[in-house]
Parts: structure tokens; sequence; C-alpha cells
């Protein structure tokens, strides 16, 4: 059978379950406390796994001793970088879960023990001996390009640039982006704004800490429970590291506690296998808060210059801008999507882009949410409201006067298809906020934003019961509500109740290869595979009616959950339901069920406007948040409260970012706030209520719609915050988070440079 | 013959050339034939990239046709978090 993905235009006009707002199937578990995560997983003799930690931000490993730790009663097993077997393809990966000849920043993985108990596993680690020779360390992505900054790795000769350096540096890669001739654009410019701005490594801040159980039989069949945003990932890359043929691997994806991108890679999993083939026993360890900050994936910090050109009636005629962005101490941070994503909502002749991936003694970074996207657009869109403030023009109208359309070549080359930009902007300059009065110190704030949404490859099943009901089997661990997603477009296509289907995150052993949940993709090509799973059941549906009626399978049409012959010349019979043909698969054929595999490559791309309104304490640099509004394109919501909810959890992420949080580092190197409390993400009783405004703009290349919504929405918020607290401070603000602290030096600067 | 614009790291100086012509019916012909063309390509096209095909991002789908009058960017290989 044929899979279209086209959007259709008809279809998505009769839609009946999707755009409701059903009960979410996994709610009453996860407030009863039934749901597992990660380490609620427990085996029969299970061992305690423990890390032991570099306290150097870098230095060379001369020589590791474990014989004392080994030898202490209760010890089944330690590993440390001779239990990894080199793996070129996988090095950066390698080196990160277990450093080789040298530590490359503080919490780097040394060592690790398997213990009978916790208390044995912490004693064994401070029995083990690592002989270190510390080396001078940078952990600033400016202080790390230069010449004569500490090089972390030898190898390391910068691409993109010709001729090639014949010297190693930190500076892993340049890349460029753009069109046009941005000397001749600034040339027609009557107004010129250049700025230096800078923003802070952050943390996706997820409340579950990373753990997981790993078992491995003396016949070399494995096992992994993780809590994990990609299990199918991590059965790849842990394969590779052990050596496991992938086949010999089953990883089961706990409840997740959060991952925003932080999940996406492994960090604790690889060790855990290692330990428990070495002790044969099963092996738990379950990261400490301390652990997760110092030693998963936070993003990228960065510093950037943005210079914007424009006409006294609002033409943009040209954008330059250099975006710096540290990834840790290996190769990887999103340089290029943060030049990607810098001007890409505004319709240029005249633009260029360029960014360089940075190597410096901190963690190696992971995803979060829209990669690089919020640094570069917090940069662009702050400089876009200052020119807009310079001639006198409201920000939108501004922004209306530019934003890409239908048609527009976008800022990193491609033609833009139907987007809906300028609907959110619509929609902003509509919306209350916009025009409810400020007082005194308060501030309003606009940013637009754009992620490119991705797909990838999928494979899902879907089952008919024998009792009417339906079970889906999908291979994308539900971070923001996919499950719901699923059964909604299943009992869809199917006419069926919501309530008739349910869908579970199946091991790895039960499908093909998954990728996974990222590049908000899953409600987008998850849901498009069950889609056409459903499809497929209902082909075969029909022809099992067929089959009872003696009428050729093309003379039967579904029509609301029944299977009814296509007209008057198919015969006169009663139409058959889902459940009655469910009900006598055994003697039709066997059972009923529809699979899908695909390499989805039509997410629709999406963009965002938020409004922010703010208030400053001039007496401390406290801010203030007073009212939000998140407007974003979804194409087609399919479960509008969880479309909220990401909308919402996007800015509130963002908002910490703006306000709060930052990776503060000592001269030492050393990380001096690796903890909720002295790093302060927002919790509820900061925060006012977030609006939402949903835009449906369609996706062609969805059959109802649908674009991916996960990410988006942190795009906007660094800026648009940035720019509320400016007006209230009266002052620009250059760099995040704009602390008490850092608002107050602002204003008192502002104050005697006035006098 | 279809015209292929690079960006990104590829980009590598003010000067280089951001467009290459070859002949392709599909992503891995083009693949192919600008490997065969242009070696200088091969260590990028060996890392990986997308190739974005009248504005839709190909991450890996080899035998998605192209049309002698498409644009065609190669472009990073993203996903996202």
């Amino acid at each position: 059978m044929t899979h279209s993905s086209d959007f259709n235009a008809e279809k998505a006009s009769n839609l009946k379950v999707i755009g409701t707002r059903p009960a979410r199937p996994d709610g009453v578990d996860k407030v009863t406390g039934r749901a597992r995560f990660g380490a609620d997983m427990n085996l029969p003799g299970q061992l305690v796994g423990r890390i032991l930690r570099s306290p150097h931000p870098h230095a060379i490993i001369k020589s590791i001793d474990t014989s004392a730790a080994e030898a202490l009663d209760g010890v089944k097993a330690v590993v440390t970088r001779d239990d990894f077997a080199e793996n070129p393809d996988n090095h950066a990966v390698l080196c990160n879960v277990m450093a080789r000849e040298k530590a490359l920043y503080e919490g780097h993985t040394v060592a690790a023990v398997a213990a009978s108990t916790a208390t044995i596993a912490r004693k064994a680690l401070k029995l083990i001996n690592v002989d270190y020779e510390p080396l001078p360390h940078v952990t600033d992505v400016d202080a790390a390009m230069q010449p004569d900054a500490p090089v972390l790795h030898d190898t390391i000769f910068t691409s993109g640039v010709d001729p090639v350096p014949t010297i190693p540096s930190n500076i892993v890669a340049r890349c460029e982006f753009g069109h046009g001739d941005v000397e001749a654009g600034f040339a027609k410019a009557d107004i010129i704004v250049e700025r230096e701005l800078k923003t802070a490594a952050t943390h996706q801040g997820y409340i579950e800490p990373h753990a997981c159980v790993a078992s491995v039989s003396t016949d070399g069949m494995s096992e992994l429970w993780c809590c994990t945003q990609g299990h199918f990932d991590d059965r790849k890359i842990c394969a590779a590291l052990l050596g496991i043929d992938v086949s010999r691997l089953r990883v089961t994806a706990s409840e997740i506690g959060g991952g925003f991108g932080g999940k996406t890679t492994v960090f604790i999993e690889p060790v855990a296998l290692a330990l428990s083939r070495k002790a044969g026993r099963p092996v738990k360890i379950v990261m400490s808060r301390e652990e997760v900050f110092k030693a998963s994936g936070p993003t990228a910090s960065t510093s950037m210059r943005v210079k914007i050109g424009v006409t006294n009636d609002g033409r943009m005629t040209a954008c330059d801008g250099e975006f710096r962005l540290q990834g840790g101490a290996f190769e990887g941070s999103p340089f290029d999507s943060a030049a990607m994503t810098a001007f890409a909502c505004y319709d240029l002749e005249n633009v260029k882009s360029v960014a360089f991936d940075v190597v410096v003694n901190r963690p190696k970074g992971a995803a979060y949410r829209a990669p690089g996207a919020p640094m570069s657009v917090y940069g662009v869109e702050s400089v876009v409201d200052e020119v807009a403030l310079k001639i006198g023009m409201d920000p939108i109208e501004f922004r209306l006067k530019n934003a890409v359309r239908d048609g527009s070549q976008s800022s990193y080359g491609p033609k833009f298809g139907p987007n809906g930009l300028v609907e959110t902007l619509e929609a902003a300059k509509a919306h209350p906020q916009y025009k409810t009065p400020l007082g005194p110190n308060q501030g309003r704030g606009i940013a637009s934003g754009f992620w490119f949404n991705y797909g990838g490859e999928t494979c899902s099943n879907l089952n008919i019961n024998a009792d009417g009901t339906v079970t889906l089997a999908v291979g994308t661990p539900d971070i923001g509500g996919s499950r719901a997603s699923m059964c909604m477009m299943a009992a869809e296509e199917l006419g069926i109740p919501y309530d008739s289907v349910r869908a579970t995150v199946v091991d790895t052993g039960a499908l093909g290869f998954n990728e996974g949940s990222y590049g908000s993709r899953v409600t987008y090509a998850s849901g498009l595979a069950i889609i056409n799973a459903a499809q497929q059941a209902i082909t075969e549906m029909c022809k099992r009616a067929s089959m009872m009626w003696d009428i050729p399978a093309d003379a039967v049409t579904w029509e609301d959950g029944y299977a009814k012959p296509s007209g008057a010349n198919a015969g006169e019979f009663e139409p058959m339901s889902l459940a009655e043909i469910a009900a006598i698969a055994a003697n039709t054929g066997g059972p009923i069920a529809g699979h899908r595999e695909h390499n989805a490559d039509s997410a629709g791309i999406s963009f965002g406007t938020h409004i922010v309104d703010t208030e400053v304490d001039p007496e401390t640099g406290r801010v203030d948040v007073l009212r939000y509004t998140v407007i974003q394109d979804a194409g087609k919501a399919i479960h509008p409260d969880y479309v909220e909810g990401q909308f919402q959890g996007g800015a509130v992420q963002g908002i910490g970012w703006a306000l709060n949080e930052e990776y503060i580092y000592g001269d030492d190197g050393k990380l001096q706030n690796a903890g909720f409390l002295d790093y302060r993400v927002p919790v509820a009783s900061d925060l006012p209520m977030i609006d939402t405004v949903i835009v449906e703009v369609p996706n062609p290349g969805h059959p109802y719609g649908v674009r991916g919504v996960g990410e988006t929405g942190i795009v906007p918020p660094l800026a648009a915050v940035a720019n509320s607290v400016s007006a209230a401070a009266g002052v620009r603000l250059s760099e995040l988070p704009m602390s008490p602290p850092r608002v107050l030096k602002a204003m008192d600067d502002a104050k005697q440079a006035a006098e | 013959m279809v015209q292929v614009n690079i960006s990104g790291i590829m980009r590598k100086t003010e000067d280089s050339p951001t467009v290459f012509e070859v002949e392709a019916k599909n992503i891995r012909q083009l693949l192919v034939n600008l490997e065969k063309h242009y070696p200088e390509m091969k260590p990028h096209l060996d890392k990986g990239v997308a190739v974005s095909v009248d504005g839709t991002i190909y991450r890996d789908n080899w035998f998605q046709s192209i049309q002698p009058d498409s644009e065609v960017y190669l472009v990073p290989r993203l996903a996202g978090g």
C-alpha cells in the first residue's frame, strides 16, 4: 500500500479525536508513584556501582593502581581505561565515558567499582591510587581561542579554514552561512548597531538524575535498563564500546523524569555494563545531583558579535554575526545550528553568519532543546530590538516588515516553504498582553525564534486485539506526552474511541531501530508511522470483511470504525465493526496488525514569538516576571494540553537561562555551584501563569499538518526577557544571566555615565 | 546538471566557490559525483552531510530524486534535543 505523508486538507478539517484533550494515560502512575523511573529498577544479586572522578580540570593520568580496592572485601569488580578497547568511530564518547591518557575536566570518570554495598563502594574508591600530572586549564571560550591557551588535544587542527593550520589549537572548526554582500548592505543602512554579547553555560536541569541497571550473563547476553531519550541509540553505542553484538544487548527505557536533550547520549551505561561483565552480577549506578552537574552534558557557553544595518523606514539591509561556542572537552558544540538559526526569522538580501566550535576543560556538552539556537537568537534579537528602538518603530511591526514568508530564502540557504512566523507576530500584536499598560520600572520584550524540527528513522507496530481494543508498540521514549498522541492518531484513523487504544514504549528487542526522542520528532515521525500502520490494518480489515461478504476487497471501504460495502453495486451487507472483525480474526487469516518503518524527512519548520513583561527592583537588581505569553506555530495540535505544556516548559527554561542559571567556574577550573541551591532554576513561585496561543499553519509534509513543537519554545525567551529587562532597567544588558548583581551594576554604570 | 550550493564548514575562505555542478538524478548520484569531481570534498562527505532539495532537508535518503532545476544545498546533519 502507499504511504502518503502529504497534507490532506479535507481530512484535516474533519478530525474527531485530534485536537481534543483526553486524560493522559501515564497520569495515575506518575501521581501515585507507581511509575518506574531509572532508579526504581532492581535485580536479584545486584551490586552498587560508584565512579571515581578526576579532581583536576586538566591532568595527565600517569598510572592507576586499583589493587588495594580490588582486595577490599565486598568489592566484586573495578574498571578503568584498560577495560575499554580503543574505538576510533566513537572516540570522543569513549574518552568521555572513561578517561584515557588525560582527565579533561573536573568530574571526568577515571575508574569505577562494583561492590556489595554503597559503603564498601565508597571506601573502595578511596583506595584507588591515581597518579596525576596536573596541566594548565582553560574554561572560558574566548580564552580558549587565544594562541597561548592551554591546548586540550594535540590532534585538533581547525577545519573549515584554508590553509589548514599546522599547529593544534582548541578551535575545532569554523563554519559560515549566508548570501549577498554584507558590506554593500551596510553601506545602504541609515543606522547600524553592533554589539558583543555573552551567554553562560546552563544545564537542562532534569529532575531525575541519570540511573541504570546493567546485567551481563556469562554467555554474553546483556540487558540494560536506563532513563534515556533513545534506548536504540544507547544500544548502538554501548554495543560498540563494549564489543557486544547489537543482537545480544537488550535495552529498556524507564519512565523519564526529564531529558530536554541531555539524555540523548550515554555516561554511566557503558560503565555499568563493563562492571557487570567483570563481576558476573547485575550492577546499578545512580548519579548524584553533583555528578549530574559535573559529569553529564550541559549546554555551551557563548560569546558573540552581532551587527545589523537598517534603513530609517525599518528594512534590514545587512546582518553579520560571529558566534563562538564551547562544547566542553570534546568537539561537537552546536556551533553550526547556532549560525544557521541566528538570522532565520528574517528575509535578507545580505547576511553572513560565522561560528566556531571550541573545546575547553568542562564536561562534554550534550544537546539542550534547539541546540545553539537560543544563544545566537538572543544576540540577534537583542540587536533587532535595539535597532527598532533607534528608528522609533514598534518591535512587532519591525519584525513583520522583515519576516520570512513562504518562498523566502533562509539565511542558511534553502528557500522556506509555508510557515507561521507572520501569523505568530500578528497574534502577538493582537494579544491583550501587548496592550496592557506598564508601570514604573517595568518593561516589555518581544522576540521571535526558529527551529528546523526533525524526522528520522522510525518503526512502529499496531495490533488489533480480539476484544476490539488496540495496542501500539513505539520505540521512542515518552518525554512529552507521545503515548497519548499516538493513541489519538490511531483512534482517529481507525474510527474508534481514544480509550480503546493503549501505547507502550517497548524495548529494543521488540522493534526495528528507532532514533531517540529528540529534534521535536516524535509526534511527527512516530505519529506518522502509527497513522500509516493504522491504514495498513484498515486495508487488512476491509479484506477480512470482503471475505465474509464474498465480494472483492476493493469493494469495501472503512468509515468511522466500520467496514462497509463501497456502494450499491458491492451488495447489501450490514457494516462490520472493528470489534466484530477482530473477534473472528482467527477464522479469517489470523491476527490483524499494521506496521510501518520509515525515515521521515518532511518535518515542518517552526517559528514562535514571545511577549514578556518584567519589573526590575532598582534597589537590588532583582527581576520579577509579571506576564508572559508564548505564541507558536504547531501546524496542527494533536493534544493541545501537551502542546501548551511544551510552550510553557520552553519559556520557563528560557527564563531561568536568562535570569539566573549559570555554570560558575573558579580560577581553579572547578565548578563552584554543582547543586540546585546554588544553581538557581525557576520554581513555580517565581513565575506567573505562562499564557499560550497555538497558531496552526499546516505542515505540507503531514496529513494533518503536524509540526514538531518541543524545541522552538526555548529559542525566543532569552532575548525576549533580555529586551524586557533592558527596557525596565533603562540600559541594554548584553550578558546572561541577568542576575541581580549584574543588573544592578548595569544600572549603576549607566547612572554614573549619565552624570 | 544540478547546481549544488555549499555552506558551513565547507565554505573555507571568502573567495572559495560556493556553487558546484554535477550530473545527478538523486542524492546518491549527487554525493558520488561530488566526491569524484571534487575530491577535496571527500573528508566532509565522509563525515556526513545532509542535502536540502527544494527546501526539504534529507539526512539519509539516497534515492530522493533531484530535478535539473532543483534548489540543492549541502547542509550539516542536524537533529536536535
